[in-house]
């Protein structure tokens, strides 16, 4: 029988991918409630440049994700409220950074390997250095999240009414991005640039269709999170295959059944009854 | 009595385009005022000065004796509606609570007098019977009676209601103005309602505020509602049609 505890390896990349799954859940939660989730996934893309820059310099990847993604968060929380422009610019400037990541790495000699880990995540290969750095992160972003949170999620679904209470909506909305390159950055090396989402938008996105409070909807999707990503590492442990693939493939497995039942769930509530026969007014005063 | 609010020559600019022209007027305390104009007019934006969230470029604009500032918990304001989503993780009485404490720092624990507070609110705008139902599967009206509730949790003395009328049919607009009317009346409180008809708020209303060009015209709706006072503030021939109980003005192109 296999002792998948007795490794160091696998205790690292448990230890480090259960504190990425915690915050990338409760980060995605209110990414999900602030249709921000292209923002997040964008700046693993962002965090891209900044991580081969870093490998060109010889520096640790982690500074150069950080300092690409810290900067374009708060670009992107300056830039307002309004989806469809934000999304454009976001995409436009994404799509620069990941020229400039390519440019990087093409300069720097050793291409493939580094890239590859940067853009698929090392989750069985990383020291407790890193499972130090992922802890300490993720910790710093719970305790903030939790400070923050009921204005969060007050002027996450209703801005105009919150910022009316005194909410500082644009400083929250600045700070919650500096939240979310931050867990970008330290995911970056459990599960890679490319597949930023399974952990960070996948197991909200299934608990906001089964749960029906916030504190459920987050304690789901911390679950989630957390299942994948140690069932993710455990199978890579036993196959050939890598863990980022696992972990993916299970947060789509769950959330395709769910979404398709939650379609059912949705019309079961009837329709409450007419209340009137509904008249149209020509001319109405003021109108 | 001083009034609850007391504008004295407010200008207001957005962009360099003048919104509102000179505007004074006075509120006393338990009036309900129905604030209608065409779009565009500066409606929203006369209350978005109120609840200090615009400056005025000149003139002064006091409410309840103070200059406004934000987050004021004796006005209660509801924005104008749009659909919550439906995938949101929240109930109807999650909405409600934002509030009592939404703005406040912290996680914030559930409290027996945290829910009876909210029970309390959800009763008087008669939400009891959806306050545990996901809030995406309300229809507009129930969401609006949950932006009401919100907004009278900190006992206001003072309700910006921004268009609470709008996207309801007119059965449920006449249910919506007896429930407003009937709660303001029992708290006291102060109530300016933004609306594009003023038919259905004929029964309560107590003052008329009709933007138009940047001027105002002021005062109970029989005066103000009126070809005269309208094609003067329109500075258009505009005509004060009664039929069938109701009133219609045409001639107005918006």
């Amino acid at each position: 029988m296999f002792e998948p505890f007795q490794y160091a390896f696998l205790q690292n990349a448990l230890l480090a991918g259960s504190a990425v799954a915690v915050v990338a859940a409760v980060v995605g939660y209110f990414l999900i409630l602030r249709g921000l989730t292209f923002a997040g996934h964008a700046l693993g893309h962002i965090g891209f440049a900044g991580a081969a820059g870093a490998v060109l310099l010889q520096v640790d990847p982690l500074y150069g994700l950080l300092a690409f993604t810290l900067t374009a968060a708060v670009g992107i929380g300056l830039l307002g409220q309004e989806i469809r422009e934000r999304d454009i610019t976001i995409g436009i400037i994404m799509m620069l950074m990941l020229g400039l990541g390519l440019l990087f790495l093409s300069l720097y000699a050793g291409y493939a390997e580094r890239a590859y880990s940067i853009l698929f995540g090392t989750i069985l290969g990383i020291s407790q250095h890193d499972v130090l750095v992922t802890g300490l992160f993720s910790l710093l972003t719970l305790g903030v999240l939790g400070g923050l949170w009921r204005p969060l999620l007050f002027s996450s679904v209703d801005p105009e009414v919150a910022k009316a209470r005194g909410v500082p909506v644009r400083r929250l909305r600045v700070l919650f991005l500096v939240l979310v390159a931050i867990t970008v950055s330290v995911a970056v090396q459990v599960v890679g640039i490319l597949l930023i989402f399974t952990l960070l938008v996948g197991p909200p996105a299934t608990a906001v269709r089964l749960a029906r409070t916030p504190g459920r909807a987050l304690g789901l999707a911390v679950t989630l999170g957390l299942a994948y990503t140690w069932l993710g590492i455990l199978l890579a442990a036993n196959s050939p295959w890598p863990a980022s693939f696992f972990i993916a493939a299970l947060s789509f497995g769950v959330y395709l059944p769910v979404r398709l039942l939650a379609l059912g769930w949705a019309r079961r509530r009837p329709a409450p009854p007419a209340l009137g026969v509904k008249v149209e007014s020509e001319h109405p005063v003021g109108s | 009595m001083s009034p609850v609010v007391e504008l004295e020559h407010v200008h207001v600019q957005l962009g360099g385009r003048p919104i509102l022209v000179d505007i004074s007027l006075a509120l006393d305390a338990g009036a309900f005022s129905v604030l209608l104009g065409p779009n565009g007019a500066g409606k929203s934006t006369l209350l978005k000065l109120l609840l200090g969230l615009l400056p005025p470029a000149t003139g002064t604009v006091r409410v309840l004796g103070r200059p406004p500032r934000r987050g004021n918990p004796a006005i209660g304001y509801a924005p104008q509606h749009r659909e919550l989503e439906a995938d949101l993780a929240l109930r109807a009485r999650d909405v409600v609570g934002f509030g009592l404490d939404g703005h406040r720092w912290g996680l914030g624990w559930p409290s027996r007098a945290r829910t009876a507070t909210i029970d309390r609110a959800l009763e008087e705008v008669g939400a009891t019977a959806f306050a545990d139902a996901p809030i995406g599967q309300l229809s507009g009206g129930e969401q609006q009676r949950l932006l009401i509730a919100q907004a009278l949790l900190t006992n206001p003395r003072l309700l910006l209601l921004d268009e609470p009328l709008a996207n309801l049919d007119l059965a449920y607009q006449q249910e919506m103005v007896r429930l407003i009317a009937a709660v303001c009346h029992l708290r006291q409180v102060t109530v300016i309602l933004v609306a594009h008809d003023i038919n259905p708020l004929l029964p309560v209303t107590d003052c008329v505020i009709y933007l138009a060009n940047g001027r105002s015209a002021i005062g109970p709706p029989a005066a103000v509602i009126t070809s005269a006072t309208l094609s003067q503030l329109y500075d258009a021939p505009v005509e004060v049609v009664e039929a069938l109980g109701r009133v219609f003005v045409v001639g107005v192109e918006t």
